[in-house]
């Protein structure tokens, strides 16, 4: 290197370099880093893995800065007499003078030439005291308490507390087991004060029911008199409560929260295809939580789409294959199964058959009913619609999670059209035998039991027993969402992957080895794919949307395989806050 | 007719020695090994199993000292699951545990309980066939016994009884040489190879290691047998541990070490094949231990010149002196066991290159020098003092070379780091 | 790491014919079955010996007056003096259980129970008596001190169900345990 470059370099001031990219020079522990303005002190020191405690803190909801616990010790260069230059080390950084008292990190914002201290005689002296306040009224019911293992003042009190309480006095009684709403439970005498679920209803939920009675240690959450806390999203508060005041009557005592399992899978609920993780121990899924993905459901779910698991583990699951003989239904084995489906299928005309999917299929389930499709030549295929009226928050209308891609797979803007056709051509005798994938006719689609009791051959693969299997001459039981791997794509075009967390029940099979299994069946040909991942490696190679994409490329946030028109209202509400400075995000 | 009655003295013989002493003595050495150890342990060892009299309606059990264990051991075995796993070579997996325990049972026949016995004027001598060739067809015989045990080790068609086998293999022909050689002064010095002969010599002459009388009375030996002492303790040493070797006991038991091999080549086996082994084990250490006895320690010879007073005994026409004899014979035989025992809780397990050096190196050379220095001190009265003289010289240059080549072919002593 | 080097000692003549050595083992060893043989081992009188050794005659001869304090015999679940169960049900015994002999189904206690303000309780507490393997951390870990090692040794059973102590068994065996226990901290 010349000297004149570095010459030229030496008058460019480090704060000078950093404004040009619109950032600030901010001294965190001794190193320097740059960080966008407006970028808060905790958001900082978290972006560079440098651990400062919080409790009511929240990256999607506004700072009230009432727990303390974030407190750092900030300093700014000293402001320099009129008309003094400031002095600067050889690296070109002001000197920062250390203010006495600290400062919550949450509050503020990082500065040009800032300096946090998140350690130090001062800052540790500050978080004690801190803790051992929050935890003068605290109960010690850990071992009670759902929340233990999980629980923010637990970690912290470990980390940063004192380890022995000086408090003599009797602890202020509050309310304990108070029912607040269908599915929240509040411990009054476990809550810290930090108000994030009465923010979270405020602010993300805009219901806000939630808030703060009494002063001093007397405070005290409790709900709107007349009101309950039974918002949709009320479960996300028991998420945020970094304590156990809030906790889940679904998930309340069932399971010590550090036995469980965490597969991070994705909600087939609605089209927006909430990310999640299924929290299991053995077979038995105990609860789903949501993931946070900025692009679909930023940290939230709704209540009806977290609770809706309770299936995969009833009794109505089916779990051998059934055959019809004399109107009741009887367990054959799997082999037994293809090949009276095979032996079944042959006796009609292609024209004769049709096969009725379902948009809650993955992407794998949905090429191999195509390939199914091509093998029996059968002219009509369709989708059942699912509709609702969407919540303008995170519920889409289209309660289907893959339209999008069967509109992919399928190469069809409407994968549901020929639904009336295939049932007014069984209504007129067309149709004598008809395929159904993971869906229950009568219930979903609105077929009657006369037009199923018209069929010749209903081959129906289902979860649970359902009106349709009633009718039908072979039942093959399938995998839930929880019970198998694939891919599915939101309506916001985002590719997304789905996980197994728990195994089918006894002999049920994950479906798209059930539908690769018919097909070998019936064209007599050996099955040569063994793995999901060659399905998709199938995918991606027919359908151009997934071109160059693999199982394990598509990542934990997901891949955007496609462009549409849909926008999730909650990630808008969201957009605008972050636009407008009141959340960081 | 009398070709009859010798037939049925034959069968009789045979049934007699191996069903009603040699086999029986299989269990009892188990019992023996396990007693014995378990004292050597400071614990007590099988002392339940007895007659169950409490169901027979009785306060108490008689628990026969833990006597009957062995038979409940052999029971439990005959009703446990005979499985044979599916990968092994099944034909030779069934014939391995009977080529182990067969040879050791035929080995039987040469060896002499005791003298003879009389009875309605026939004099029977105790011992299945008195053939003139009886340790050589002891060698011949149970050196077969490596068949079972590497077809055990090969069939089982798995790691352990695989390497398990080899090292059997291995072992056994390496000490087969030093056996054989080290035997060769005591055939030189008895000039026969009649098992029962070697022993009557020795009831009359004193015993190899112990000739301290002389036609049934005490009497310090000649020049020539004292000297012989000399090469019969280095056989006798050379051939006890041999046989250590051979039967694959401690501290030579590497062929089914459990530590390092489960259970060697026995591994895969189960039930009643598995007793086979463990049978075909114990006779070959009885069958060992009478052939040490026999040779070195006179057999069934009572010594100090007691043998012709005890031969004597008699019921009228009933000469029973013999089976004396046996019981002093069977006596040894047992102590020779317990110092098996002994010795198994006393030396830890050699390495396997300690095993090969030990063999290889120190027994074979010194089992031929032995041969050397044992034939030198029969043919001395017949030499003169010249030859005799340079026949010294050399065996010592020979015995010096011996160690030197031994010494340095040694690796030098490795640095080791803890 | 340190690195210590060692050589071999050096031998002299007799101690590489080894046979001396030998001899002298064989004395070692014959002389220990003699002291066996004679009821004087180490060590018999302590371990309540009856006949060869130190083994001590099951089950003629029992432990129970020679067990210690601490023995760790049978894990059992204790109620305190007001007939409450301790037990929370935190599974956290069930988590440290090193065998996984700890099988627990949490419950919450119904409101018109005396109890009701514990919140908390087991509805099943089964310890796998064929799986524990005494080590006591249960004890150790159990912050309602609810569960502790009686000095029960001799649990048997016809069958493996038998064997599965349920929370009637364990109270049973547990029995009553009265105000806090010093376990391991004197200060606490």
């Amino acid at each position: 290197m010349s000297d004149t470059p570095s010459a030229t370099a030496e008058l460019k001031l480090p704060k000078d370099i950093a404004a040009e990219k619109g950032l600030v020079n901010v001294q965190i522990d001794g190193s320097w880093y740059q960080f966008p303005k407006g970028t808060r002190m905790i958001e900082a020191c978290r972006q560079v893995k440098v651990d400062v405690p919080y409790y009511c803190y929240h990256p999607k909801l506004t700072v009230p800065g009432n727990c303390r616990m974030c407190l750092v010790q900030m300093g700014m260069p000293p402001r320099p007499a009129p008309g003094q230059e400031p002095s600067r080390d050889e690296s070109g950084y002001e000197p920062i003078g250390w203010m006495p008292r600290p400062a919550i990190s949450c509050a503020n914002t990082v500065a040009e030439n800032m300096g946090i201290r998140t350690t130090g005689e001062l800052v540790e002296k500050c978080r004690e005291g801190v803790m051992e306040f929050l935890l003068i009224n605290h109960p010690l019911d850990c071992p009670i308490c759902d929340q233990a293992g999980e629980c923010r003042l637990q970690e912290q009190s470990v980390g940063y507390g004192r380890g022995v309480s000086r408090f003599v006095d009797m602890k202020v009684k509050k309310p304990k087991n108070v029912d607040i709403g269908p599915r929240i439970r509040l411990d009054d005498e476990r809550c810290i004060m930090c108000s994030r679920c009465i923010r979270f209803m405020d602010e993300v939920a805009s219901d806000p029911v939630l808030g703060f009675t009494q002063r001093g240690t007397h405070t005290t959450l409790s709900v709107h008199p007349g009101r309950l806390l039974d918002s949709n999203y009320s479960l996300n508060t028991a998420d945020i409560c970094p304590v156990g005041a809030l906790t889940s009557n679904d998930f309340r005592f069932q399971m010590r929260v550090w036995f469980l399992k965490e597969t991070p899978s994705i909600d087939v609920n609605c089209g927006t295809g909430t990310n999640i993780i299924v929290h299991t121990r053995g077979n038995t899924i105990h609860r789903i939580t949501p993931r946070q993905n900025n692009a679909v459901n930023s940290t939230w779910m709704p209540d009806s789409h977290r609770l809706n698991f309770h299936y995969i583990d009833s009794d109505s699951r089916l779990t051998e294959p059934l055959t019809l003989s004399n109107g009741k239904h009887t367990s054959i084995t799997w082999q037994t199964a293809y090949q009276h489906a095979a032996d079944q299928l042959r006796k009609f005309m292609p024209a004769q058959i049709a096969i009725i999917g379902s948009a809650r299929m993955t992407n794998e389930e949905l090429i191999l009913l195509k390939t199914l499709r091509q093998t029996l030549s059968v002219p009509h295929l369709s989708l059942v619609p699912r509709l609702a009226d969407p919540d303008q928050l995170l519920i889409a209308a289209d309660r289907n999670p893959n339209t999008t891609g069967a509109q992919l797979i399928l190469d069809t803007t409407d994968p549901y059209a020929s639904l009336g056709t295939i049932r007014s051509a069984i209504q007129n005798n067309q149709i004598k035998a008809l395929l159904v994938f993971g869906e229950d006719l009568i219930t979903d689609a609105g077929f009657t039991h006369g037009e199923l009791s018209n069929l010749d051959f209903l081959l129906q693969t289902h979860l649970l027993a359902n009106p349709t299997a009633n009718h039908a001459h072979l039942v093959l039981p399938g995998a839930a969402f929880a019970e198998k791997r694939g891919s599915m794509v939101n309506l916001s075009g985002r590719l997304q992957r789905l996980n197994r967390a728990v195994e089918p029940p006894l002999n049920a099979k994950d479906d798209w080895e059930i539908i690769r299994d018919l097909i070998s069946a019936i064209s007599g040909d050996t099955a040569k794919i063994f793995l999901i991942e060659d399905v998709f490696k199938h995918i991606s190679a027919t359908i151009p949307a997934f071109a160059n994409l693999t199982l394990s490329k598509i990542g934990h946030q997901g891949t955007v395989i496609a462009e549409t028109a849909y926008k999730i209202p909650l990630l808008e509400n969201e957009r605008a806050r972050i636009a407008s400075g009141v959340i960081n995000g | 007719m009398p070709v009859l009655i010798d037939l049925a003295i034959i069968i009789t013989k045979i049934i007699a020695f191996t069903f009603l002493v040699v086999l029986p003595l299989v269990p009892l050495s188990v019992y023996f090994e396990r007693r014995f150890s378990a004292i050597i342990q400071d614990r007590v060892g099988p002392n339940r199993v007895g007659i169950p009299l409490t169901l027979l309606g009785f306060k108490k059990d008689f628990h026969l000292w833990g006597l009957i264990q062995p038979i409940a051991d052999g029971l439990k075995l005959f009703l446990k699951e005979d499985f044979t796993p599916a990968h092994v070579r099944k034909t030779f997996y069934w014939l391995a545990p009977a080529l182990t325990v067969v040879p050791a049972l035929i080995t039987v026949c040469v060896i002499p309980f005791g003298p003879e016995i009389t009875l309605f004027g026939r004099t029977e001598k105790l011992v299945i066939a008195d053939i003139d060739i009886g340790p050589l067809f002891i060698f011949a015989i149970s050196s077969l016994t490596v068949y079972g045990i590497t077809l055990a080790g090969w069939s089982s068609n798995s790691k352990f009884p695989f390497i398990g086998g080899v090292r059997s293999t291995a072992q056994m022909i390496s000490y087969e040489i030093c056996l054989g050689l080290s035997v060769i002064p005591v055939l030189l010095y008895f000039g026969d190879l009649n098992l029962n002969n070697i022993v009557r010599q020795q009831a009359e002459n004193g015993w190899l290691l112990l000739p301290f009388w002389k036609n049934g009375s005490l009497a310090l030996p000649s020049l020539q047998t004292a000297l012989f002492l000399i090469p019969a303790f280095i056989a006798f040493l050379i051939f006890t541990i041999s046989i250590f070797a051979e039967t694959n006991r401690m501290p030579f038991d590497l062929p089914e070490c459990e530590t390092e091999l489960v259970g060697g080549y026995h591994t895969e086996y189960s039930s009643m094949k598995f007793a086979m082994f463990f049978m075909g084990e114990y006779a070959a250490m009885v069958i060992g231990s009478a052939l040490i006895i026999t040779l070195f320690l006179g057999g069934w010879s009572a010594g100090f010149g007691l043998d012709q007073y005890i031969s004597n005994f008699a019921i009228g026409d009933f000469k029973f002196g013999g089976f004396i004899h046996l019981g002093i014979f069977l006596t040894k035989l047992l102590a020779f066991i317990l110092f098996f025992i002994l010795v198994r809780w006393t030396v830890p397990r050699f390495r396997y290159d300690q095993l090969m050096k030990l063999g290889w190196v120190i027994f074979f050379e010194a089992a031929l020098i032995n041969v050397f220095l044992a034939a030198l001190i029969i043919a001395a009265p017949e030499l003169t003092a010249a030859i005799l003289i340079v026949g010294l010289i050399l065996l010592a240059i020979v015995t010096a070379a011996v160690i030197w080549v031994a010494k340095i072919s040694e690796p030098p002593a490795k640095v080791l780091r803890a | 790491m340190s690195t210590i080097k060692l050589t071999r000692p050096k031998l002299d003549a007799g101690e590489k014919i080894y046979f001396g050595a030998l001899i002298k083992g064989f004395f070692l060893t014959l002389s220990h079955a003699v002291t066996s043989l004679r009821g004087k081992s180490i060590g018999a009188k302590g371990l309540n010996s009856t006949g060869l050794g130190v083994t001590m005659q099951y089950p003629e001869t029992k432990w129970d007056d020679h067990m210690p304090e601490y023995y760790r015999g049978a894990p059992a679940l204790v109620t305190d003096e007001q007939g409450r169960e301790r037990c929370v049900s935190c599974q956290l015994c069930e988590f440290i259980c090193p065998p996984k002999a700890i099988k627990i189904i949490p419950a919450e206690i119904p409101s018109d129970d005396r109890w009701a303000k514990v919140e908390k309780r087991p509805l099943a507490f089964d310890i796998d008596m064929i799986r524990c393997i005494y080590c006591g951390m249960c004890e150790e870990v159990c912050p309602e001190q609810a569960i502790y090692l009686r000095k029960d040794y001799a649990i048997t059973g016809l069958t493996r169900a038998d064997m599965v102590h349920d929370k009637k068994k364990l109270y049973e065996i547990g029995g009553v345990r009265i105000g806090l226990v010093n376990k391991w901290n004197e200060l606490k």
